[in-house]
């Protein structure tokens, strides 16, 4: 049994760095393709403000990206560091999309990255405007195989445990490619940060139109990243990842924590609006529902199911009392007597196996449970419900939010006058947070509602992770909390600066702040009309 | 599946190996800048010179690293599991020390302010230093065995302590590391900047050479002496599944010269590691900083080899308990993933070489700091 304080640690370790290092990744996900998209409209036409928001907005990107990598490191070692029996246990399956993703995806995007920043000079037009593409092909195929590695945890397909090596070993890699819960997840978590992306260039944006700097410059940025994001919300909710809720049974367990669904009901099933969970009492308290709706939503049918979680601790009861066989019949052939009877008997009970592991958070032999111990472990057997409850709905909040204001967004827009529409650009300018809280409590979800497994029926968290002791963790977390924080500070003091700099950072002499020193030693100070401000624009 | 399990398992252990030579010729070179910028360059222009040399490559070359850990990963997945989280702080070290690279980079010359540079500019130091000293350190200590053992459900257990790690046989195999780094990057800034840079750059690689051609000799003399070594007395099937607990191991006198002397071609990595590095040190005296390089980097090669040749097939001998040891035979992934990987690999370490190649080629020139100067927003 590993201590239950080491564990708690390392699931803290390893939340805060990862919920850190997503504070990264979804703006550089849809930032590099808003990139590339101006930056084509700067090769197609030759207009110069164009290259000019390629080069701004690709300064944040930059400031973003390097917290990006260095909290992606973190990630890469962490499953060896801190999670050392899920290395050895599911490497075979796990790591194989890891390895693929830097073969395939990091090399690319960092290779092209440097030259995206010091290239200018030095390649031609449509090279650069390749590197910038390849760039966010990288940043997006990355995207691809990690969520391939976190779909499988989610629902491991295609794998197989094989007792004489003690681990899960790969037996389809097409199976594992090509994932239900990976394809969706990767759907929905692509789109998300394209929203991200698009919401950060939409609230600065707006803020400068506020300000009445650079309105042209800020109106352009705005255009390319309103449509961007309106298809891109469009995808987050339309292809959001309930689709992915009706395979396995980690995912029907969260499908039911979301809705907080105690007793399966006939359906349609309703929709709990609001409400408090108790995993205590296995009801929710004081429940509000919207009859159906919830059975439309993840079922898109009238009569399927969505099965509650006391029929699935039922359900987990039975299994865990086949998983003590398994690990009874496990032991038997570990322990040498590889009769053809102790083969036959543990491959029908091997699928329970990790069921029977739950046990080992109470004894270290499974086998040996006491009813206590097997009720102890049903009742673990789902994550708690209320933090789950409540994430979904702040995500699904942020989401509907940020609909209605991408559509005003791009009305407004369309017809021209966003920049006269304030109330609405100040709305934009404090919704930047939004997406990033969106994003945040759509992970806490997946990964919090994924409890009490680290890979969804087969490794429970409490036996995955490395023989450290509570004190190293201590340490380790201490550290990175400290450098973390600092590092964020550091982060938020360049956005901000060069966010309140505009483009001016670019030093092009074209732009407000830049303008406004010129304008000032000569004399005079009158406020630049906004269809006089960019005379570069045609060259 | 095309190829047998014996020699896939082969392969990979070659394919981890050519991962970690190319993380340490490619960002090798940026350790090395990194350790070298805050004494070779006087000035903020000077520096910022330097950094630029590595400025659009350093981030492509890092994920060399960060594939040869995906690659252990998938590989080697209890290698993965026991030298990480055995040597955990130690990595967490290396690790810490790497994260300010990128932003050292990104953000130093972002604000003129002369202490914010200044700081970032020690910032690439460490993260240049620490991460090859804590490499050459691990190194160090898989040649003399690692205190470990798996229990029978193939848990790890590291036995030793973070400050056992740092002995001094692991200390020496620390600066070989770093010295062989900061020679690679001395003899690249000789190459890609102009005098008085270029010139002060050449002046230290003599010095760093020939300190890491001693300490190479002089760690090989003290293997040599203490009888490093592990020897396999019995060994299933090499196309077994991996299960490291069915041969027997044990502590052997001089084991790590055995390959040496049964196969004698593999002390042409040994001889590697000396002429490349004396090669690079002659090449540099005599303004060939080009070639140099890369006489440098097969010098790297060689030094890598040698250790890693001298153990083959072990990974990490275990110095408590011999059987736990890890084996290029019985540590590997499946069959079928190492199938899926092998492919992988082919396919795409051609293409990353290629278009690796096509940067450095577009980016090719001497920095001067007249550049800088006119480039004031465009460079680092």
């Amino acid at each position: 049994m590993l201590d239950s304080s080491l564990i708690e640690l390392s699931r803290w370790q390893f939340a805060i760095t990862a919920m850190y290092h997503f504070l990264f990744v979804p703006l550089t996900l849809g930032l590099s393709w808003i990139l590339v998209i101006m930056e084509s409209v700067y090769v197609m036409t030759g207009r110069e403000i164009y290259r000019d928001m390629t080069k701004f907005w690709g300064k944040l990107f930059g400031i973003n990206f390097a917290l990006g990598v260095t909290t992606g490191l973190t990630m890469e070692f962490q499953f060896g560091t801190n999670w050392a029996y899920y290395s050895h246990y599911v490497g075979d399956v796990f790591g194989a999309p890891l390895a693929i993703e830097g073969l395939m995806a990091f090399f690319l995007e960092s290779t092209f990255i440097g030259l995206f920043f010091l290239g200018w000079e030095r390649l031609s037009k449509r090279q650069h405007l390749a590197v910038t593409f390849l760039t966010a092909l990288g940043s997006n195929l990355s995207a691809l195989w990690i969520l391939i590695a976190n779909g499988w945890m989610q629902y491991p397909v295609g794998a197989e445990f094989s007792f004489e090596t003690m681990r899960m070993e790969m037996v389809s890699f097409s199976e594992v490619l090509f994932n239900p819960v990976a394809q969706v997840k990767f759907v929905h978590t692509v789109a998300a940060g394209y929203v991200t992306a698009a919401m950060f260039v939409m609230g600065l944006s707006s803020w400068y139109m506020l300000k009445g700097r650079d309105i042209a410059f800020a109106k352009r940025s705005f255009s390319v990243a309103v449509g961007f994001g309106l298809a891109s919300i469009l995808s987050v909710i339309l292809l959001g990842d309930e689709s992915g809720y009706e395979v396995g049974d980690v995912q029907r367990v969260k499908l039911a924590a979301i809705e907080a669904e105690w007793e399966t009901e006939p359906p349609p099933a309703g929709f709990t609006i609001f409400g408090h969970p108790s995993n205590a009492d296995q009801e929710t308290h004081g429940a509000i529902k919207i009859p159906w709706l919830m059975g439309l939503i993840t079922t898109r049918s009238f009569n399927t199911e969505v099965t509650g979680l006391k029929d699935l601790m039922r359900d987990h009861e039975v299994r865990i009392r086949s998983g003590m066989i398994a690990y009874d019949y496990l032991q038997r052939l570990r322990g040498g007597e590889d009769t053809p009877n102790n083969r036959a008997m543990f491959k029908q009970h091997m699928d329970d196996l990790g069921y029977g592991l739950l046990l080992k958070r109470y004894l270290d032999n499974p086998a040996e449970a006491t009813e206590e111990q097997i009720q102890l472990a049903v009742r673990d057997s789902i994550p708690e419900v209320a933090p789950i409850f409540w994430s979904f709905r702040v995500m699904v909040g942020a989401g509907v939010w940020m609909l209605v204001l991408i559509v005003m967004g791009f009305y407004y827009n369309a017809k021209r006058i966003i920049e006269h529409q304030r109330w609405l650009l100040r709305l934009f300018l404090l919704s930047i947070p939004v997406p990033w809280i969106a994003a945040e409590t759509g992970w806490f979800v997946a990964e919090f509602g994924r409890q009490p497994w680290a890979i969804g029926e087969i490794l429970p968290t409490s036996i995955a992770a490395s023989s450290l002791t509570a004190q190293d963790l201590r340490l380790s977390l201490t550290a990175f909390v400290v450098f973390y924080t600092l590092l964020f500070m550091i982060e938020m003091f360049l956005m901000i600066k060069f966010g309140r700099q505009g483009p001016s950072s670019l030093h092009t002499g074209r732009y407000y702040h830049e303008r406004k020193t010129a304008v000032v030693g000569a004399g005079a100070a009158p406020k630049t009309a906004p269809n006089q401000e960019h005379k570069g624009d045609a060259a | 599946m095309i190829l047998d399990y014996e020699v896939l398992k082969f392969i990979w252990w070659v394919l981890v190996g050519v991962l970690f030579i190319g993380f340490a010729v490619t960002d090798g070179l940026d350790m090395g800048v990194g350790a070298l910028l805050p004494f070779l360059g006087k000035t903020d222009l000077e520096r910022r010179v330097i950094i630029n040399t590595v400025g659009p490559h350093w981030d492509g070359n890092q994920v060399w690293l960060i594939t040869a850990g995906g690659a252990i990963f998938a590989a080697w997945p209890l290698v993965y599991a026991t030298a990480f989280s055995g040597f955990y702080f130690a990595m967490l070290l290396a690790l810490f020390a790497l994260f300010l690279r990128p932003v050292g980079f990104d953000y130093r010359s972002k604000i003129a302010n002369p202490m914010w540079r200044s700081t970032w500019d020690w910032g690439l130091f460490v993260g240049g230093v620490v991460p090859a000293l804590v490499f050459g350190i691990a190194f160090g200590n898989l040649l003399r065995g690692v205190p470990f053992h798996l229990d029978e459900l193939l848990r790890p257990y590291y036995t030793g302590s973070f400050f056992g790690l740092l002995n001094p046989f692991a200390l020496i195999a620390g600066l070989i590391s770093v010295g062989m780094l900061v020679l690679h990057g001395a003899i690249w800034l000789q190459l890609r900047t102009a005098e008085p840079i270029a010139g002060r750059a050449k002046a230290l690689a003599k010095p760093i050479g020939l300190a890491t051609i001693g300490a190479f000799a002089f760690a090989g003399l003290w293997l040599t002496i203490a009888g490093y070594g592990y020897q396999v007395i019995n060994m299933p099937a090499l196309d077994a599944v991996s299960n490291p607990l069915t041969k027997e191991v044990a502590a052997q006198r001089w084991g790590w010269l055995v390959n040496y002397w049964r196969y004698p071609l593999t002390l042409l990595f040994p001889i590697l590691g000396f002429a490349g590095l004396g090669g690079a040190i002659a090449l540099s005296m005599r303004d060939r900083p080009g070639l140099g390089l890369v006489v440098s980097g097969l010098g790297i090669s060689g030094i890598i080899l040698t250790a890693g040749s001298a153990m083959f097939p072990f990974i990490m001998a275990s110095s408590t308990n011999p059987n736990s040891s890890l084996l290029a035979w019985d540590v590997t992934s499946s069959h079928l993933t190492l199938t899926v990987m092998f492919w992988a690999a082919v396919i795409f370490i051609p293409i990353i070489l290629g278009y690796t190649t096509w940067t450095y080629a577009k980016m090719w020139r001497r920095i001067t700091v007249e550049e800088i100067k006119s480039q004031d927003t465009l460079a680092y």
